[in-house]
């Protein structure tokens, strides 16, 4: 008993203290990364940032005005739309189905665990899979910008599912209970009290996924991507902020890397916010 | 009340007639059907990869195609170990930087920090993950190449006697880049995981720590680490997982050079990188293509694998990763 109480050694001290310090160091330095990227990327896309610049499309010229990114950023919003229409629906039915009525039966069990899987599976290999579904095995034509929306929604898919689960399940079961207790069939049940009440946290689910989606290059090679693309067509091949980022750093030419930091911090930006407004929206809710 | 009672009383139960319960059945199924549609689509998904797969496994062997170290498209040979072993470098060197500063800084916002710092830190970690993927290899390009250089050839001249790192001359684009911007890009996902994991620590084994004598530091060791040391494999695993899935970034920092580099800071390549690459041009040479689809493959179930396992480090199930 003594000895656990005399006061702490000298030595001992030294270490907690030494301990400590290199802990807060870590963390420091993990956060170095971010502060540098963010800051070159704000620094030199805002240079790169003009009213031409989001007003006009790539020219694909080989000299002289390279364009802006107006159909770079339209072709973000347009394809990420219809992967979130896709995605949201089926990722939030798959999480009622788990909550509701699979619950811990081996079936809701594999299906768990192979949304957790689908969360492991690269990006890239998720383009591979829809182009050999949709444009090699012919029938549908060439790339075109709801192929890259499929491809999208395929990664948004288990982010989706997971967040709704997880919030679904906060949803307190007195008040399933009270519902039902009043009578209420069970879909009624559903439809007016468990997804109102789950609303923000599915939202906040919905937004992150749509952050992530926003910012993925690689499902979008082989399926929509096209350089220097002005087409707003779905139907057709179209062209994205990260493609467009991508093919530019590549072309290595100083106005093509200033067009590809201007894009990229209008990337950020767009991604920040999504991430920010989710944060927001998950504070507000109720369910903890 | 005393009508629907008599109602009630009248249908002799409280359910509905069967019309009135249809829209139950309907959403019952249609859910269900939702639900099997995933299990089909990742069996689907499976399938399809393997048979277009299949022309580059049938003309080189699985094991051929996975361990010849020989790529060259102009003969149309391919065999893929560099890319794994590129795949493997680029992962083994994200590890070994992001783990570590990962868990430290899990420990540092759970245990040390102050209250208040804990919520900003939290966002600040996570949002190294909201930066895209193509955003870190522009950075990595541009900045962290050029940037890097003098101090990468510094360090592989003082160690020039160890062998793989030591006495190169290194290259601009290089396996070490790229190890360097896995390891930024896994750092969130690891620390996230792990900061879960510490939380379900008890209070009671930190508090007994405390009150036995240990300092902060002694009751991390000897309470938080021991209690989270299989949640934190865990997490380590799932940032291998992402680490040999990432295309992008890589891509843009490996240098793209089909053989296995002879150290460190040479150039190389990785399974993801070489479908990102050459896939365009592939399309209208079958076998390169069946090649490139059976990159994907293996890349697919390595991924599988990796996260199967950390799966069973990690039974609590998070919304996160």
């Amino acid at each position: 008993m003594n000895a656990v109480l005399r006061p702490v050694s000298k030595a001992r001290k030294r270490r907690d203290l030494a301990m400590r310090a290199s802990l807060g160091l870590a963390t420091a330095l993990a956060l170095v990364p971010l502060v540098l990227v963010l800051g070159y990327v704000a620094k030199r896309g805002l240079g790169a940032w003009s009213w031409h610049f989001f007003s006009t499309d790539p020219t694909g010229s080989f000299l002289g005005d390279p364009g802006g990114i107006k159909s770079a950023i339209l072709g973000t919003i347009l394809m990420v739309a219809l992967a979130t229409a896709i995605s949201v629906p089926v990722g939030v039915g798959v999480a009622l189905y788990l909550t509701e009525y699979g619950k811990n039966s081996w079936f809701a069990k594999a299906v768990r665990y192979f949304v957790d899987v689908m969360t492991g599976v690269p990006s890239i290999v998720f383009g591979l899979f829809v182009f050999i579904v949709l444009i090699l095995s012919g029938g549908v034509g060439g790339y075109a910008g709801w192929k890259g929306s499929v491809a999208l929604s395929l990664l948004m898919l288990p982010v989706v599912t997971r967040s709704a689960e997880v919030v679904l399940l906060l949803v307190p079961h007195t008040l399933r209970e009270s519902a039902l207790a009043l009578g209420s069939p069970r879909w009624r049940m559903i439809a007016k009290v468990v997804l109102p009440t789950a609303l923000p946290g599915l939202v906040t689910g919905s937004l992150l996924a749509v952050a992530r989606a926003a910012g993925e290059t690689a499902p979008l090679l082989f399926t929509a991507a096209i350089v220097n693309g002005t087409s707003l067509n779905l139907g057709q091949r179209m062209n994205s902020l990260p493609v467009q980022i991508f093919t530019d750093v590549g072309q290595a030419q100083d106005r093509l890397v200033a067009r590809a930091w201007g894009a990229a911090l209008t990337l950020v930006v767009l991604v920040l916010l999504l991430t920010l407004v989710a944060r927001y929206m998950s504070r507000r809710s109720r369910l903890t | 009340m005393a009508a629907s009672a008599a109602a009630i009383s009248q249908s002799g139960s409280l359910r509905g007639s069967p019309l009135s319960r249809l829209p139950d059945r309907a959403l019952r199924i249609v859910l269900t059907a939702l639900a099997v549609a995933i299990l089909t689509l990742i069996a689907f998904f499976f399938i399809r990869l393997y048979v277009e797969a299949r022309p580059a496994f049938a003309r080189f062997g699985v094991f051929g195609f996975t361990f010849n170290n020989d790529w060259d498209v102009s003969r149309n040979v391919f065999g893929a170990l560099p890319l794994v072993v590129g795949t493997l470098i680029t992962a083994a060197v994200a590890l070994i930087i992001g783990v570590p500063v990962a868990i430290a800084a899990a420990l540092f916002v759970t245990e040390l920090c102050p209250r208040r710092a804990r919520g900003p830190l939290t966002i600040m970690l996570d949002l190294l993950a909201a930066v895209p993927s193509v955003v870190y290899g522009l950075w990595g390009v541009f900045v962290l190449i050029p940037k890097l250089k003098p101090a990468e050839q510094w360090v592989t001249d003082k160690l020039h006697f160890i062998p793989f790192i030591g006495g190169a001359s290194v290259a601009g684009p290089n396996y070490f880049i790229g190890g360097l911007i896995l390891a930024i890009m896994i750092l969130p996902i690891v620390s996230a995981i792990t900061r879960e994991v510490m939380a379900t620590v008890p209070a009671d084994h930190k508090e007994a720590a405390l009150a036995l004598g240990a300092t902060r530091w002694e009751m991390i060791r000897t309470a938080i680490l021991p209690y989270s040391r299989a949640g934190i494999t865990g997490a380590a695993m799932l940032g291998l997982g992402r680490a040999i899935g990432e295309t992008i970034a890589v891509t843009l920092v490996i240098g793209n050079a089909p053989r296995i580099g002879s150290h460190l800071f040479d150039q190389g390549y990785t399974l993801a990188a070489v479908i990102a690459n050459e896939f365009g041009e592939a399309a209208n040479n079958p076998i390169h293509r069946a090649a490139l689809i059976a990159a994907g493959l293996v890349l697919f179930v390595l991924t599988l694998l990796v996260n199967a396992a950390a799966r069973v480090f990690i039974n609590r199930r998070t919304a996160l990763a």
